[in-house]
């Protein structure tokens, strides 16, 4: 066990528990607003919770609340990086001295910290930037020095709070590339929007919603068979909860799903889920017969474009239809129109 | 360089034309007074004037003085503004009013506060006699009424930077591992540097100027508490040309000062 997090801040409507084993990358994903930042914070120190206790490698560094001994170690003596969205470069230092401040900081004598940022930035590919200002440096750059950062002050714990989502997207693959190579092996937490980061990454995914942790396992599982709607949109896919009833999910609202089951069959009244690809939806202006297919009578409630696709929204549900079929059907806001889906192409498995 | 070029390429919305006209006359008004003072300059005994025995005791006073007051500033004003920009505490406006009191207080109340604290009859007065101090009428009294209309400048432009930078590359700094001060001397005074320096230079420049708490608390002995604006004040009544040639010094001197103030603000 190395890293053990729990607590409740009530002010962001947080209670959360959650844990990383070591060596490993957690993903922690969620909606804005679900508490992801907070439970960071906590960890790092910046936010003392209501309650709440936080343990890294057996160290107690939070612990607090109602008869707990309120141990609140400070945020320099935790051992735990965080980066975010900006690279937050100091200015006034070039980027060797940025990457030797957490060694100089440690008590390492000068030449030490800057041969180990020089191997540091190496590390990331940007050993030829050392010189620069953090103003002379582009975007992606700039993100590489702050990760060999990061990496030198050699947390034991190292937080990255949505580290790519303010690159340009021709860096993203290149850095990504470099993060999987740091992350192999280290124990971390990455807090992203991005599946592909989730996928490539981490190791095991924890969905939060509303300051709670909704969903958790191995990061393939929960995308290929998310159980909770952000996990289902961040996965593409549509997402129907309800209960198992006669070989089919049947939703509260009374409409019955039928589809694949996949791994262990739901007991009769048990929750389940069930999923399908907006790509495997048709889009019908009437209502359809026919046993193979699911057909929903939905009310249009949006149209994107997506690519060379056009995104039919229908509440939570959406299909994708070409350019010419949504033409075809004339396709608008507010028209009630059938999502129709064959049974062979929704996947169906327990909820829990 | 870029902005510059941006602000050239732009046409601004247009000004109503009258707006010049207060403008124009608000600009003669601050500079005409200056352009008098160099008029009524005597050139011809100008080498004289500004280098007889008084007025060199007073220039030099005036500087080492401004000179000391200014670092008193910066060793109490930099903590004090760091305390109210990062820390929010009960009273904290209200402390941050009575620490800019001295902005507004009439400098001669201010001496006068501050006889009635350091001197013999003053609140600290009898323990500072006891350890064999006399404050009051002495140098020591000049730079203490000089930091004293002078601290609030270097807070004021302290804390504003302060607030401008942030607190965002202290908390990363926090998470390398960097303790309090190691964070304070590596981070933030780093890049608070050109607040700290343009507010030492204000408080340089009013130091300079102090007249009314330095006359009211250190009186007017020559080479000890005789400061140039004291000098100035002086020389009007006996000998005025003496008068108008300082007074030119010290208006060179407070140019100079606003010079350096501004290239300062240019260092980031």
């Amino acid at each position: 066990m190395s890293l053990e997090l729990s607590c409740v801040v009530g002010e962001r409507g947080v209670d959360l528990a959650l844990e990383v084993h070591s060596g490993e990358t957690l993903a922690v994903l969620g909606p804005n607003g679900s508490g992801k930042s907070t439970a960071l914070g906590v960890v790092a120190g910046l936010v003392t919770p209501d309650a709440g206790r936080v343990v890294l490698d057996g160290r107690v560094l939070t612990d607090v609340g109602p008869g707990r001994s309120g141990v609140r170690v400070a945020p320099h003596a935790r051992r735990t990086a965080l980066l975010g969205q900006e690279p937050l470069l100091f200015p006034h230092l070039d980027a060797l001295e940025n990457v030797a401040f957490g060694p100089r900081s440690a008590g390492a004598p000068r030449a030490t910290a800057r041969r180990d940022a020089r191997r540091w930035l190496d590390e990331v590919g940007v050993s030829e930037l050392s010189a620069r200002r953090p103003g002379q440096l582009s975007g992606g750059q700039a993100q590489r020095v702050a990760v060999a950062r990061a990496l030198a002050a050699e947390p034991a714990l190292l937080m990255l709070d949505e580290p790519l989502a303010a690159l340009d997207v021709a860096v993203l693959p290149a850095l990504r590339q470099t993060l999987r190579r740091v992350l192999a092996e280290r124990t971390a937490i990455v807090v992203t929007h991005d599946p592909l980061d989730a996928l490539l990454l981490a190791d095991r995914v924890v969905v939060l919603a509303d300051g709670r942790v909704v969903e958790q396992g191995p990061s393939a599982d929960v995308l290929s068979r998310p159980r909770s709607p952000f996990a289902a949109r961040l996965a593409g896919l549509n997402l129907v909860a309800g209960t198992w009833r006669d070989g089919s999910v049947e939703t509260a609202e009374g409409l019955r799903v039928h589809g694949l089951v996949v791994g262990d069959p739901p007991a009769a009244g048990e929750r389940a889920i069930a999923t399908f690809r907006p790509a495997a939806v048709a889009v019908y202006r009437e209502a359809v017969e026919g046993s193979p297919r699911n057909a929903f009578e939905v009310t249009i409630t949006e149209i994107e474009p997506l690519a060379d696709l056009v995104r039919v929204h229908a509440g939570p549900l959406h299909a994708d239809v070409t350019v010419q079929a949504a033409a075809e059907l004339d396709l608008v806001t507010g028209l009630v129109a059938t999502f129709s889906v064959k049974a062979t192409e929704v996947a169906v498995y327990r909820a829990a | 360089m870029a902005a510059r070029e941006r602000t050239r390429a732009e046409r601004p919305v247009g000004l109503p034309r009258w707006l010049y006209v207060p403008a124009v006359v608000g600009a003669a008004f601050v500079l005409l007074p200056l352009v008098a003072i160099v008029a009524k300059v005597d050139w011809s005994h100008f080498g004289d004037l500004i280098t007889s025995e008084g007025s060199r005791a007073a220039f030099w006073l005036s500087l080492k003085t401004s000179a000391a007051s200014t670092s008193l500033c910066i060793a109490f004003g930099v903590p004090m503004a760091v305390v109210l920009a990062r820390r929010q505490f009960r009273g904290a406006a209200v402390l941050r009013s009575l620490v800019l009191l001295p902005l507004v207080l009439p400098p001669v109340v201010g001496g006068l506060a501050l006889l009635y604290t350091f001197g013999r009859r003053g609140l600290l007065g009898s323990e500072l006699d006891a350890l064999g101090v006399q404050v009051a009428f002495s140098t020591v009294a000049v730079v203490l009424a000089q930091t004293f209309v002078a601290l609030p400048f270097l807070v004021v432009s302290m804390e504003g930077a302060l607030r401008t930078a942030g607190q965002r590359y202290e908390v990363v700094a926090a998470s390398l591992g960097a303790g309090p001060t190691t964070v304070f001397r590596r981070i933030t005074l780093p890049l608070v540097l050109p607040g700290l320096l343009s507010g030492a230079v204000l408080a340089f420049a009013r130091s300079l100027g102090e007249f009314g708490a330095t006359i009211t608390f250190a009186g007017s002995l020559q080479g000890r508490t005789r400061t140039l604006p004291l000098e100035i004040y002086l020389q009007r009544e006996t000998d005025p040309d003496a008068a108008v040639a300082l007074a030119l010094v010290l208006v060179v001197v407070a140019v100079l000062v606003i010079g350096l103030a501004r290239q300062s603000r240019g260092v980031l």
